[in-house]
């Protein structure tokens, strides 16, 4: 199967971004977005469809089976994890586009600057202060949300997420869960604080951050177990009542 | 300032950084991508320690013998006594971290690994690793917030900095904007295994290029049992590499068979009937290797875990089900998973101490790059138990020597090891390796693998990073040469016995112009000698 991959290329953070026409030729059904960029990058004197050389494309990738985060980019005008992303499956008419997440600041070719993620889970304060011990009775909430791989997918999707706003989306919430799964009571009010004003009350829409983690994180199970669960379902209602008006 | 070095935020790295902050010390943690995507997130099955939790008497000397049994005499004792006697208080200080093991009335539920009698085993379902991994990520960020852990991700490690004998720093690379610094103080390498020799052939991490472990290797630091290559007896072939099928599946009880005149034939329980499936890895993949050469049986071997309770596959192997069923198409509850051996891990590596001084003043190395606890063979849940452990102890040795020094300098000279290694290079020596170090090796294949290597090497002028990995490489083959015997995962064909005379460390020096090896004995027990007296 012939197929044109389509990547948005840019040399540096200051360049003007221009897009680059590969052809690729594969017969695997399992060859995966991931696995093209690495043959492109490995084969000595490719070129594009207009017979130009084809430089190396810069991306990030590090576990190659979806529990990393690191491929995370825009295939096909869709958030999500390159090895994750067969050709056969994506494909539209044997065109596939592979451009960096948006809401990040790019580096080169397919790499963005997620250092934001990080950012904001300092801001957050995600760590315990005293020793603790994870509640058995809540251990599958502490465990998916100990999951998140910090991809950014779901706030490249989220309408109310920008990288230098203070709303910091499921991405910062995910890790807060964990924390507040654990945590007693009287320091769980703290955390809650803190979430309120960068989580819990940026947020209210569609849930679409749900639906596009590669992690199949049971996002809306967190919530009804944090205390989140009620500022989120009364914004929630109102969302409904609106839409229903 | 005080500072150190950290080379690696995977579990070994996070745990130094950890653990030099605690001490109030602070350090630089550089990686070439952040914490959520080292290896260690991928690490499923869980961690030992002997917590004595499922009433089958337990203890810390029970996991030292089968570590030291597991790994065929070849790790040192006295490092392998400490691991296993801090592993209890390490499971502890990961439960007061909040990590969600699997528990029952408050106590930790232990699961059977190979290699070991008994249950001792903490895991998270079968994504082990990544938990642990958020919640130490968690912990870093408390002493991040204090001042004394600075991440620095996105950055890579170039080369050590030395002055004579000693290593007085490391020279580093912003991948993003390309600009080098040189940073001063100990060194502790916790750069992970050597996957990259081997692209698209190991269960790990495409950023464990090996280039760390070469460089150094290649600026005269000495590589321990570098042919000691862990082939995980199930794998399976996934787009880019090879995707593990944990030991977990076999500690709850899958089951391995080949089919045999139309029957299934369960070699391993016929076999070996007290482990069974549950033998050491080297065992298992060796056994697969041999079986499938048999002309009766059927060239592909299975794992059968179609027996499997259903709370087993609800409670403790939801991750893998799911897994599999993505990659192969198939439900394992219901159809056996064809596996394969796959390369899984490397015990080879920086040669350390039982302290993690890596021999010189100022370096040290924990976790996968090191050559410390598993001898010639690792058990299932060694690993991250060792990279915690070795992390912690890396970080009390270097603390113990730290100096004052003069603050980081921009470079601005050309940096040889700037320069990436070739694909076309990577893949030929990986191919020459390949050839020559699988589960079966003999002086012959050996011999012309470094034949071929030679030739590649006077192919062209390489770069200072080719050549590294060209060093590296006949180290490894040279290593694999010269260990006239088998012992645990290497396997000599034309010397099958165990030989009391190579119970012995590897010990192989990069020189001016070829690669040295020589034996050197392996620490005696502590209290030993006093015993014999
Ligand atoms: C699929 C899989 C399952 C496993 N399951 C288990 C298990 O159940 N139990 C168990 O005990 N073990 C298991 N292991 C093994 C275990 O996960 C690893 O051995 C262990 O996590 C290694 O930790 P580490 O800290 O040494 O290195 P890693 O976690 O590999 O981290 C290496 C770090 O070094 C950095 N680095 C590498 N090169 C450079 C460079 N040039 N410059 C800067 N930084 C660099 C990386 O960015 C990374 O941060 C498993 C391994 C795999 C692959
Ligand atoms: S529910 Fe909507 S607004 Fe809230 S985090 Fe998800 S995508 Fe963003
Ligand atoms: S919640 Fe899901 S999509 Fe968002 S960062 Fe975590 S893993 Fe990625
Ligand atoms: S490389 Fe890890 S998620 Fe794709």
């Amino acid at each position: 199967m012939q197929y044109e991959l389509w990547i948005l290329r840019q040399d540096s953070p200051e360049s003007t971004p221009y897009r680059q026409c590969i052809p690729f030729e594969t017969d695997d059904p399992q060859m995966t977005a991931a696995t093209a960029l690495t043959q492109i990058n490995e084969t000595p004197g490719i070129t594009d469809s207009e017979g130009n050389p084809v430089q190396p494309i810069r991306w990030e990738c590090s576990c190659l089976q979806k529990k990393c985060g690191a491929c995370a980019m825009r295939i096909n005008g869709v958030p999500r994890l390159a090895c994750d992303a067969k050709l056969a499956e994506c494909a539209k008419k044997g065109r596939i586009t592979l451009e960096p997440l948006r809401k990040f600041p790019v580096v080169a070719d397919l790499i963005c600057d997620r250092s934001v993620l990080m950012k904001n889970l300092h801001l957050l304060q995600i760590w315990f202060e005293a020793e603790t011990k994870a509640d058995e009775t809540v251990g599958d909430l502490t465990y998916d949300a100990a999951r998140c791989l910090q991809c950014g997918c779901c706030l490249e999707v989220c309408p109310n997420f920008y990288a230098d706003g203070d709303f910091y989306g499921m991405s910062g919430l995910l890790p807060a869960a964990r924390l507040l799964t654990a945590l007693p009571d009287i320091q769980k009010h703290a955390l809650h604080r803190a979430c309120r004003a960068h989580l819990y009350e940026g947020c209210g829409k569609s849930l679409a951050c749900r639906n596009i983690c590669p992690a199949g994180i049971d996002i809306d199970r967190l919530l009804v177990n944090s205390n989140a669960a009620a500022v989120w379902k009364r914004r929630m209602a109102k969302k409904k009542r609106e839409k229903s008006r | 300032m005080q500072r150190f070095q950290i080379i690696g935020a995977g579990l070994s790295g996070l745990s130094a950084a950890i653990t030099l902050a605690k001490r109030g010390f602070s350090c630089n943690l550089f990686s070439l991508q952040p914490s959520e995507r080292a290896q260690s997130v991928l690490a499923e099955g869980g961690i030992n320690g002997a917590l004595n939790t499922m009433g089958e008497n337990d203890s810390p000397a029970l996991h030292f013998a089968d570590t030291v049994r597991g790994g065929v005499q070849l790790a040192d004792p006295n490092a392998v006594e400490g691991l296993t006697a801090h592993a209890p208080e390490i499971l502890r200080q990961l439960e007061a971290l909040g990590v969600p093991f699997h528990m029952k009335n408050g106590e930790l539920i232990l699961r059977n690994f190979g290699g070991q009698k008994k249950k001792r085993t903490a895991y998270a379902k079968s994504s082990t690793g990544k938990i642990i991994m958020s919640a130490l990520i968690d912990e870093a960020r408390k002493y991040e917030h204090a001042g004394r852990i600075t991440r620095f991700p996105h950055h890579e490690f170039l080369r050590l900095l030395t002055e004579g004998d000693a290593c007085t720093g490391v020279r580093i690379r912003d991948c993003y904007t390309g600009s080098m610094t040189d940073y001063y103080g100990a060194v502790l390498l916790c750069s992970g295994g050597m996957n990259g020799v081997f692209p698209g052939m190991t269960t790990g991490t495409t950023q464990n290029s090996g280039d760390v472990t070469a460089a150094v290797f290649a600026q005269g630091v000495p590589l321990g049992n570098p042919e000691m290559l862990q082939y995980h007896p199930t794998t399976i072939g996934i787009a880019g590499k090879r995707c593990l099928v944990t030991e977990a599946a076999r500690g709850e009880g899958g089951r391995l068979f080949i089919e045999r005149n139309g029957e299934r034939w369960y070699f391993m329980e016929e076999k070996y009937p007290e482990l069974g499936n549950l033998m050491p890895r080297d065992v298992v993949a060796r056994e697969m290797f041999f079986v499938r050469q048999q002309p009766e049986a059927g060239g592909q071997v299975y794992l059968d875990m179609t027996a499997l309770p259903e709370d087993t596959w609800a409670h403790k192997l939801s991750d893998l089900r799911a897994e599999l069923m993505n990659y192969l198409g198939t439900d394992p509850k219901h159809t056996p998973v064809p596996v394969h051996e796959g390369i899984h891990y490397f015990m080879g590596g920086i040669a350390v101490d039982a302290q993690h001084r890596a021999g010189r003043n100022g370096l040290y190395a924990a976790g996968e790059c090191a050559c410390q606890y598993h001898g010639a063979n690792r058990l299932g849940g060694n690993s991250m138990l060792g990279a915690l452990y070795g992390g912690q102890v890396a970080a009390q040795t270097a603390a113990a020597a730290g100096a004052d020094l003069p603050e980081p300098a921009a470079v601005n000279e050309t940096e040889p090891y700037a320069q990436p290694a070739s694909p076309v290079l990577i893949h030929a020596v990986s191919g020459i390796l390949l050839d020559a170090l699988g589960i079966v090796r003999d002086a012959e294949t050996l011999q012309a693998a470094r034949e071929r290597l030679r030739t590649l090497s006077h192919a062209r002028e390489y770069n200072a990073r080719e050549q590294a990995r060209l060093r590296l490489a006949e180290a490894m083959l040279l290593g694999a040469l010269e260990r006239r015997e088998s012992r645990g995962a290497h396997y000599r064909s034309d010397f099958p016995q165990t030989d009391e005379a190579y119970r012995k460390t590897t010990v192989v020096r990069c020189l001016q112009d070829s690669v040295s090896v020589t034996f050197e004995p392996i620490p005696q027990r502590k209290g030993e000698t006093d015993r014999a007296i």
